[in-house]
Protein backbone atom coordinates (compact mmCIF):
# COMPACT_ATOMS: atom_id res chain seq x y z
CA UNK A 1 0.00 0.00 0.00
CA UNK A 2 2.14 2.93 -1.02
CA UNK A 3 1.43 6.86 -0.75
CA UNK A 4 2.97 9.42 -2.46
CA UNK A 5 4.02 12.77 0.24
CA UNK A 6 4.71 15.44 -0.86
CA UNK A 7 7.11 17.24 1.52
CA UNK A 8 8.00 20.83 2.21
CA UNK A 9 11.27 22.85 1.65
CA UNK A 10 11.37 23.37 5.47
CA UNK A 11 11.47 19.79 6.31
CA UNK A 12 13.99 18.05 3.86
CA UNK A 13 16.69 17.71 6.03
CA UNK A 14 15.15 14.82 6.91
CA UNK A 15 14.31 13.67 3.52
CA UNK A 16 17.75 13.99 2.06
CA UNK A 17 16.70 16.79 0.70
CA UNK A 18 13.74 15.01 -1.92
CA UNK A 19 10.75 16.51 -2.19
CA UNK A 20 8.68 13.47 -2.80
CA UNK A 21 9.05 10.23 -1.11
CA UNK A 22 7.32 7.69 -0.66
CA UNK A 23 5.15 5.69 2.80
CA UNK A 24 3.02 3.00 3.70
CA UNK A 25 0.07 2.60 6.27
CA UNK A 26 -3.58 2.57 6.54
CA UNK A 27 -4.09 5.45 8.59
CA UNK A 28 -2.08 8.69 8.34
CA UNK A 29 -0.76 8.63 12.12
CA UNK A 30 0.55 4.57 10.75
CA UNK A 31 2.89 6.36 7.56
CA UNK A 32 4.18 9.15 9.89
CA UNK A 33 5.65 5.63 12.33
CA UNK A 34 6.94 4.58 8.60
CA UNK A 35 8.11 7.23 6.69
CA UNK A 36 10.47 7.85 10.59
CA UNK A 37 12.03 4.49 10.12
CA UNK A 38 13.79 5.78 6.81
CA UNK A 39 13.46 9.54 6.89
CA UNK A 40 14.85 9.88 11.38
CA UNK A 41 13.27 12.73 12.90
CA UNK A 42 10.23 13.67 10.36
CA UNK A 43 7.73 12.37 12.31
CA UNK A 44 8.98 14.58 15.47
CA UNK A 45 8.31 17.75 12.68
CA UNK A 46 4.71 16.44 12.51
CA UNK A 47 3.18 15.20 15.49
CA UNK A 48 3.38 16.71 19.10
CA UNK A 49 2.27 15.18 22.30
CA UNK A 50 2.97 12.00 23.69
CA UNK A 51 1.35 8.35 22.76
CA UNK A 52 -0.39 8.73 19.48
CA UNK A 53 0.18 12.94 19.40
CA UNK A 54 -1.31 15.01 17.42
CA UNK A 55 -0.72 17.08 14.91
CA UNK A 56 1.61 20.34 14.92
CA UNK A 57 -1.04 23.25 15.28
CA UNK A 58 1.43 24.85 12.46
CA UNK A 59 1.73 22.18 10.23
CA UNK A 60 -1.43 21.14 7.91
CA UNK A 61 -1.58 17.93 5.92
CA UNK A 62 -3.96 17.42 3.02
CA UNK A 63 -4.89 13.60 1.37
CA UNK A 64 -5.64 14.11 -1.89
CA UNK A 65 -5.96 17.75 -1.23
CA UNK A 66 -8.44 17.40 1.40
CA UNK A 67 -7.42 18.95 4.72
CA UNK A 68 -6.58 15.79 7.50
CA UNK A 69 -8.21 17.52 10.20
CA UNK A 70 -11.75 16.73 8.80
CA UNK A 71 -10.57 13.52 8.21
CA UNK A 72 -10.16 12.81 11.69
CA UNK A 73 -6.65 13.59 11.58
CA UNK A 74 -3.92 11.22 12.62
CA UNK A 75 -6.54 8.53 11.91
CA UNK A 76 -7.48 9.38 8.55
CA UNK A 77 -7.73 6.76 6.43
CA UNK A 78 -5.25 6.07 3.55
CA UNK A 79 -5.91 4.36 0.33
CA UNK A 80 -3.23 2.78 -1.82
CA UNK A 81 -2.39 5.44 -4.70
CA UNK A 82 -3.34 8.43 -2.21
CA UNK A 83 -1.11 11.92 -2.60
CA UNK A 84 -0.23 13.05 0.74
CA UNK A 85 0.85 16.63 1.00
CA UNK A 86 2.91 18.26 4.24
CA UNK A 87 2.52 22.30 4.11
CA UNK A 88 3.33 24.70 6.49
CA UNK A 89 0.63 27.09 7.85
CA UNK A 90 0.82 30.42 6.43
CA UNK A 91 -1.44 33.81 6.21
CA UNK A 92 -3.63 34.98 3.63
CA UNK A 93 -5.26 37.73 3.39
CA UNK B 1 -30.04 52.37 -6.31
CA UNK B 2 -29.19 55.45 -4.47
CA UNK B 3 -26.50 55.53 -1.73
CA UNK B 4 -25.52 59.06 0.27
CA UNK B 5 -21.91 58.04 -0.45
CA UNK B 6 -19.76 55.54 -2.09
CA UNK B 7 -19.09 53.14 1.63
CA UNK B 8 -22.65 53.30 1.62
CA UNK B 9 -23.19 51.11 -1.19
CA UNK B 10 -21.08 48.27 0.21
CA UNK B 11 -22.67 45.05 -0.23
CA UNK B 12 -25.76 43.96 -1.26
CA UNK B 13 -24.10 42.27 -4.18
CA UNK B 14 -25.95 40.50 -6.71
CA UNK B 15 -26.11 36.63 -6.38
CA UNK B 16 -26.33 34.92 -10.38
CA UNK B 17 -26.74 31.51 -11.07
CA UNK B 18 -24.33 29.55 -13.38
CA UNK B 19 -26.43 27.44 -16.13
CA UNK B 20 -23.58 26.36 -18.35
CA UNK B 21 -21.29 25.19 -15.03
CA UNK B 22 -24.08 23.69 -13.15
CA UNK B 23 -24.30 20.11 -13.56
CA UNK B 24 -28.52 19.70 -13.47
CA UNK B 25 -31.43 21.20 -12.66
CA UNK B 26 -31.15 19.64 -9.01
CA UNK B 27 -27.58 20.74 -8.78
CA UNK B 28 -27.18 24.51 -9.24
CA UNK B 29 -24.18 26.76 -8.72
CA UNK B 30 -24.57 30.08 -7.41
CA UNK B 31 -22.03 33.17 -7.70
CA UNK B 32 -22.16 36.01 -5.17
CA UNK B 33 -20.54 38.79 -7.11
CA UNK B 34 -17.92 40.98 -4.69
CA UNK B 35 -16.13 42.25 -7.97
CA UNK B 36 -19.57 44.84 -6.99
CA UNK B 37 -18.28 46.61 -4.23
CA UNK B 38 -16.85 50.23 -4.76
CA UNK B 39 -13.47 48.78 -5.36
CA UNK B 40 -14.13 45.66 -6.62
CA UNK B 41 -13.67 43.29 -3.89
CA UNK B 42 -15.11 41.27 -0.76
CA UNK B 43 -12.78 43.16 1.54
CA UNK B 44 -14.35 46.57 1.43
CA UNK B 45 -16.81 44.95 3.85
CA UNK B 46 -14.34 43.82 6.27
CA UNK B 47 -12.65 47.19 6.14
CA UNK B 48 -15.93 49.23 6.24
CA UNK B 49 -16.70 46.89 9.16
CA UNK B 50 -13.10 47.61 11.13
CA UNK B 51 -13.00 51.14 10.78
CA UNK B 52 -16.23 51.65 11.93
CA UNK B 53 -15.75 49.22 14.92
CA UNK B 54 -12.53 50.98 15.65
CA UNK B 55 -14.40 54.59 15.62
CA UNK B 56 -17.03 53.47 18.03
CA UNK B 57 -14.16 52.07 20.58
CA UNK B 58 -12.80 55.23 20.07
CA UNK B 59 -9.63 54.71 19.05
CA UNK B 60 -9.58 56.07 15.72
CA UNK B 61 -9.41 60.01 15.62
CA UNK B 62 -8.83 62.73 12.44
CA UNK B 63 -5.53 61.95 10.78
CA UNK B 64 -4.99 58.88 12.62
CA UNK B 65 -2.08 56.91 11.15
CA UNK B 66 -3.68 53.39 10.27
CA UNK B 67 -1.69 49.68 9.59
CA UNK B 68 -2.42 46.70 8.48
CA UNK B 69 -0.74 44.01 6.83
CA UNK B 70 -2.32 42.70 3.98
CA UNK B 71 -1.27 40.84 0.27
CA UNK B 72 -3.75 43.28 -1.33
CA UNK B 73 -7.17 43.63 -1.18
CA UNK B 74 -7.73 44.51 2.04
CA UNK B 75 -5.08 47.34 2.17
CA UNK B 76 -7.14 48.61 -1.41
CA UNK B 77 -10.34 48.78 0.62
CA UNK B 78 -9.43 50.32 3.87
CA UNK B 79 -7.47 52.96 1.76
CA UNK B 80 -10.65 53.96 -0.05
CA UNK B 81 -12.37 53.67 3.63
CA UNK B 82 -9.48 55.72 5.56
CA UNK B 83 -9.47 58.68 2.78
CA UNK B 84 -13.30 59.08 2.59
CA UNK B 85 -12.63 59.51 6.92
CA UNK B 86 -9.50 61.11 6.78
CA UNK B 87 -6.95 58.81 8.28
CA UNK B 88 -4.09 58.01 6.70
CA UNK B 89 -2.37 54.80 5.64
CA UNK B 90 0.37 52.31 5.48
CA UNK B 91 0.07 49.04 4.49
CA UNK B 92 2.76 46.29 4.62
CA UNK B 93 2.27 43.96 1.83
CA UNK B 94 4.89 41.17 0.49
CA UNK B 95 6.77 42.00 -2.20
CA UNK B 96 5.95 38.87 -4.66
CA UNK B 97 2.12 40.73 -5.41
CA UNK B 98 1.22 41.96 -8.43
CA UNK B 99 1.98 45.31 -9.88
CA UNK B 100 -1.99 46.73 -10.07
CA UNK B 101 -2.61 45.83 -6.55
CA UNK B 102 0.78 48.67 -5.50
CA UNK B 103 -0.74 51.02 -8.15
CA UNK B 104 -4.31 51.18 -6.36
CA UNK B 105 -2.66 51.19 -3.20
CA UNK B 106 -0.80 54.41 -4.04
CA UNK B 107 -3.81 55.70 -5.84
CA UNK B 108 -5.90 55.74 -2.93
CA UNK B 109 -3.10 57.40 -1.06
CA UNK B 110 -1.58 54.29 1.08
CA UNK B 111 2.16 54.33 2.06
CA UNK B 112 3.59 50.49 1.21
CA UNK B 113 6.05 49.13 3.25
CA UNK B 114 7.50 45.72 1.54
CA UNK B 115 8.24 42.49 2.93
CA UNK B 116 10.27 39.74 1.84
CA UNK B 117 8.70 37.38 -0.72
CA UNK B 118 9.83 33.95 1.21
CA UNK B 119 7.47 33.53 3.81
CA UNK B 120 4.52 35.65 2.06
CA UNK B 121 1.93 36.95 4.70
CA UNK B 122 3.48 35.81 7.49
CA UNK B 123 6.39 38.35 7.32
CA UNK B 124 4.37 40.77 6.52
CA UNK B 125 2.26 39.96 9.90
CA UNK B 126 5.62 40.25 11.37
CA UNK B 127 6.50 42.80 10.21
CA UNK B 128 3.41 44.99 11.02
CA UNK B 129 3.45 43.68 14.50
CA UNK B 130 7.16 45.02 14.66
CA UNK B 131 6.28 48.77 13.05
CA UNK B 132 3.05 48.41 15.81
CA UNK B 133 5.21 48.00 18.41
CA UNK B 134 7.47 50.65 17.88
CA UNK B 135 4.54 53.40 16.52
CA UNK B 136 2.26 52.89 20.17
CA UNK B 137 -0.05 55.95 18.43
CA UNK B 138 -0.58 54.20 14.90
CA UNK B 139 -3.84 51.55 15.14
CA UNK B 140 -3.18 48.45 13.61
CA UNK B 141 -6.78 47.16 12.82
CA UNK B 142 -5.45 43.58 12.02
CA UNK B 143 -7.69 41.58 10.00
CA UNK B 144 -6.66 38.34 10.84
CA UNK B 145 -7.85 38.69 14.37
CA UNK B 146 -9.91 41.35 14.37
CA UNK B 147 -13.82 40.15 15.14
CA UNK B 148 -15.14 43.22 13.23
CA UNK B 149 -13.86 41.49 10.10
CA UNK B 150 -15.78 38.10 10.76
CA UNK B 151 -18.60 40.29 11.65
CA UNK B 152 -18.76 42.10 9.01
CA UNK B 153 -20.08 39.01 7.44
CA UNK B 154 -22.25 37.50 9.68
CA UNK B 155 -23.94 40.81 9.23
CA UNK B 156 -24.37 41.02 5.27
CA UNK B 157 -22.64 38.66 3.51
CA UNK B 158 -24.87 35.84 5.16
CA UNK B 159 -27.84 37.40 5.35
CA UNK B 160 -27.72 38.34 1.85
CA UNK B 161 -27.27 34.70 0.58
CA UNK B 162 -29.89 33.45 2.46
CA UNK B 163 -32.42 36.31 1.67
CA UNK B 164 -31.56 35.32 -2.08
CA UNK B 165 -31.11 31.72 -1.91
CA UNK B 166 -33.55 30.18 0.75
CA UNK B 167 -32.79 26.80 -0.25
CA UNK B 168 -28.62 26.83 -0.51
CA UNK B 169 -26.95 23.41 1.01
CA UNK B 170 -23.37 24.87 0.34
CA UNK B 171 -21.34 27.49 0.99
CA UNK B 172 -17.94 27.85 -0.42
CA UNK B 173 -15.34 30.11 0.03
CA UNK B 174 -11.66 31.02 -0.23
CA UNK B 175 -10.01 31.01 3.50
CA UNK B 176 -7.01 34.02 3.69
CA UNK B 177 -8.20 35.89 7.09
CA UNK B 178 -10.94 33.10 7.71
CA UNK B 179 -13.13 35.92 7.96
CA UNK B 180 -15.51 35.56 5.25
CA UNK B 181 -16.04 32.15 6.13
CA UNK B 182 -16.11 32.47 9.91
CA UNK B 183 -18.97 34.83 9.70
CA UNK B 184 -21.04 33.96 6.85
CA UNK B 185 -20.64 30.04 7.60
CA UNK B 186 -22.01 30.80 10.95
CA UNK B 187 -25.03 32.83 10.36
CA UNK B 188 -25.68 30.14 7.88
CA UNK B 189 -25.24 27.25 10.34
CA UNK B 190 -27.70 28.88 12.82
CA UNK B 191 -30.47 29.04 10.15
CA UNK B 192 -29.98 25.78 7.62
CA UNK B 193 -29.71 23.22 9.41
CA UNK B 194 -27.19 20.16 7.66
CA UNK B 195 -25.52 23.17 5.69
CA UNK B 196 -22.43 22.04 4.17
CA UNK B 197 -19.42 24.82 4.77
CA UNK B 198 -16.26 24.35 2.39
CA UNK B 199 -13.00 26.11 2.88
CA UNK B 200 -11.00 26.53 -0.30
CA UNK B 201 -7.63 27.09 0.21
CA UNK B 202 -4.54 28.41 -2.27
CA UNK B 203 -1.70 26.06 -2.37
CA UNK B 204 1.15 28.51 -3.71
CA UNK B 205 4.72 27.89 -5.19
CA UNK B 206 7.35 26.81 -2.22
CA UNK B 207 8.84 30.23 -1.84
CA UNK B 208 5.49 31.64 -0.14
CA UNK B 209 5.90 28.27 2.18
CA UNK B 210 10.10 29.18 2.70
CA UNK B 211 9.78 29.60 6.53
CA UNK B 212 13.26 29.22 8.46
CA UNK B 213 11.46 26.93 11.07
CA UNK B 214 7.46 25.41 11.39
CA UNK B 215 7.20 27.64 14.89
CA UNK B 216 6.68 30.53 12.67
CA UNK B 217 3.58 29.06 10.79
CA UNK B 218 0.22 31.08 11.51
CA UNK B 219 -3.30 30.37 12.02
CA UNK B 220 -5.26 33.53 12.20
CA UNK B 221 -6.31 34.19 15.76
CA UNK B 222 -10.54 34.34 13.81
CA UNK B 223 -10.21 30.51 12.83
CA UNK B 224 -12.60 28.38 14.20
CA UNK B 225 -12.95 24.65 12.34
CA UNK B 226 -15.92 23.94 13.72
CA UNK B 227 -17.77 26.39 11.61
CA UNK B 228 -16.30 24.20 8.18
CA UNK B 229 -17.49 20.85 7.29
CA UNK B 230 -13.84 20.52 4.92
CA UNK B 231 -10.96 22.47 3.81
CA UNK B 232 -9.35 22.14 0.54
CA UNK B 233 -5.67 23.39 -1.25
CA UNK B 234 -6.08 24.11 -4.53
CA UNK B 235 -3.21 24.59 -6.34
CA UNK B 236 -2.50 27.40 -9.27
CA UNK B 237 -3.21 25.01 -12.23
CA UNK B 238 -7.04 23.86 -11.02
CA UNK B 239 -7.48 27.60 -9.98
CA UNK B 240 -6.16 28.69 -13.38
CA UNK B 241 -8.41 26.44 -15.15
CA UNK B 242 -11.31 26.92 -13.45
CA UNK B 243 -11.05 30.93 -13.40
CA UNK B 244 -10.56 30.56 -17.67
CA UNK B 245 -14.04 28.29 -17.47
CA UNK B 246 -15.79 31.18 -15.49
CA UNK B 247 -15.64 33.46 -18.28
CA UNK B 248 -15.81 31.19 -21.04
CA UNK B 249 -18.71 29.58 -20.35
CA UNK B 250 -20.32 32.09 -17.99
CA UNK B 251 -19.43 35.26 -18.83
CA UNK B 252 -17.55 36.40 -15.69
CA UNK B 253 -14.42 37.82 -15.59
CA UNK B 254 -12.84 36.76 -11.81
CA UNK B 255 -9.70 36.34 -9.72
CA UNK B 256 -7.41 33.46 -9.91
CA UNK B 257 -8.53 32.88 -6.17
CA UNK B 258 -11.98 32.88 -7.23
CA UNK B 259 -11.05 29.76 -9.40
CA UNK B 260 -9.88 28.15 -7.01
CA UNK B 261 -13.10 28.87 -4.67
CA UNK B 262 -14.94 27.16 -8.34
CA UNK B 263 -12.55 24.31 -8.19
CA UNK B 264 -14.19 23.18 -4.64
CA UNK B 265 -17.57 24.22 -5.31
CA UNK B 266 -17.78 21.52 -8.19
CA UNK B 267 -16.45 19.11 -6.50
CA UNK B 268 -19.13 19.71 -4.38
CA UNK B 269 -21.75 19.86 -7.26
CA UNK B 270 -20.11 16.44 -8.74
CA UNK B 271 -20.53 14.66 -5.05
CA UNK B 272 -23.96 15.68 -5.03
CA UNK B 273 -25.07 14.49 -8.64
CA UNK B 274 -23.82 10.57 -7.43
CA UNK B 275 -25.06 10.73 -4.47
CA UNK B 276 -28.25 11.73 -6.34
CA UNK B 277 -28.87 14.77 -3.88
CA UNK B 278 -30.25 18.45 -4.57
CA UNK B 279 -27.99 20.87 -4.04
CA UNK B 280 -28.08 24.84 -4.05
CA UNK B 281 -24.08 26.00 -3.59
CA UNK B 282 -23.68 29.41 -3.06
CA UNK B 283 -19.76 30.75 -3.90
CA UNK B 284 -18.06 33.64 -3.43
CA UNK B 285 -16.24 35.27 -6.86
CA UNK B 286 -14.15 37.78 -4.49
CA UNK B 287 -12.71 40.31 -7.20
CA UNK B 288 -12.42 40.50 -10.69
CA UNK B 289 -9.97 39.74 -13.30
CA UNK B 290 -7.99 43.18 -13.47
CA UNK B 291 -5.86 43.13 -11.07
CA UNK B 292 -4.15 40.42 -12.00
CA UNK B 293 -4.15 40.89 -15.83
CA UNK B 294 -0.01 41.46 -15.46
CA UNK B 295 0.54 37.90 -13.67
CA UNK B 296 -0.40 36.43 -17.77
CA UNK B 297 -3.36 34.24 -15.66
CA UNK B 298 -5.42 35.07 -18.93
CA UNK B 299 -3.24 34.31 -21.59
CA UNK B 300 -1.40 31.70 -23.14
CA UNK B 301 -1.41 28.10 -22.13
CA UNK B 302 -2.24 27.14 -18.63
CA UNK B 303 1.41 25.50 -18.55
CA UNK B 304 2.85 29.28 -19.50
CA UNK B 305 0.65 31.02 -16.93
CA UNK B 306 1.56 28.43 -13.98
CA UNK B 307 4.86 28.92 -14.30
CA UNK B 308 4.10 32.63 -14.23
CA UNK B 309 2.98 32.12 -10.95
CA UNK B 310 5.42 30.64 -9.66
CA UNK B 311 6.58 32.22 -5.95
CA UNK B 312 3.66 34.72 -6.31
CA UNK B 313 0.74 35.35 -3.73
CA UNK B 314 -1.76 35.17 -6.34
CA UNK B 315 -4.86 34.95 -3.76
Amino acid sequence: MAVKVRVPTILRTHTGGSKLVEGTGDTLGALFVDLDTRHEGLRGRLVSGEGAGELHRFVNVYINDEDVRFLGGLDAKLSDGDEVTILPAVAGG
Amino acid sequence: MRYDSLVSSVGRTPLVGLPRLSPSADVRLWAKLEQDNPTGSIKDRAALWMVQDAEKRGVLSPGAMVLEPTSGNTGISLAMVCRQRGYRLTCVMPENTSIERRQLLAMWGAEIIFSAAAGGSNEAVAVAKRLAAEHPDWVMLYQYGNPANAQAHYETTGPEILEDLPSITHFVAGLGTTGTLMGTGRYLRERVPGITVVAAEPRYGELVYGLRNIDEGFVPELYDPAVLTSRYSVGPKEALRRTRELVAEEGIFAGISTGAILHAALAQADRAVKEGKRADIAFIVCDGGWKYLSTGAYAGTLEEAEAALEGQLWA
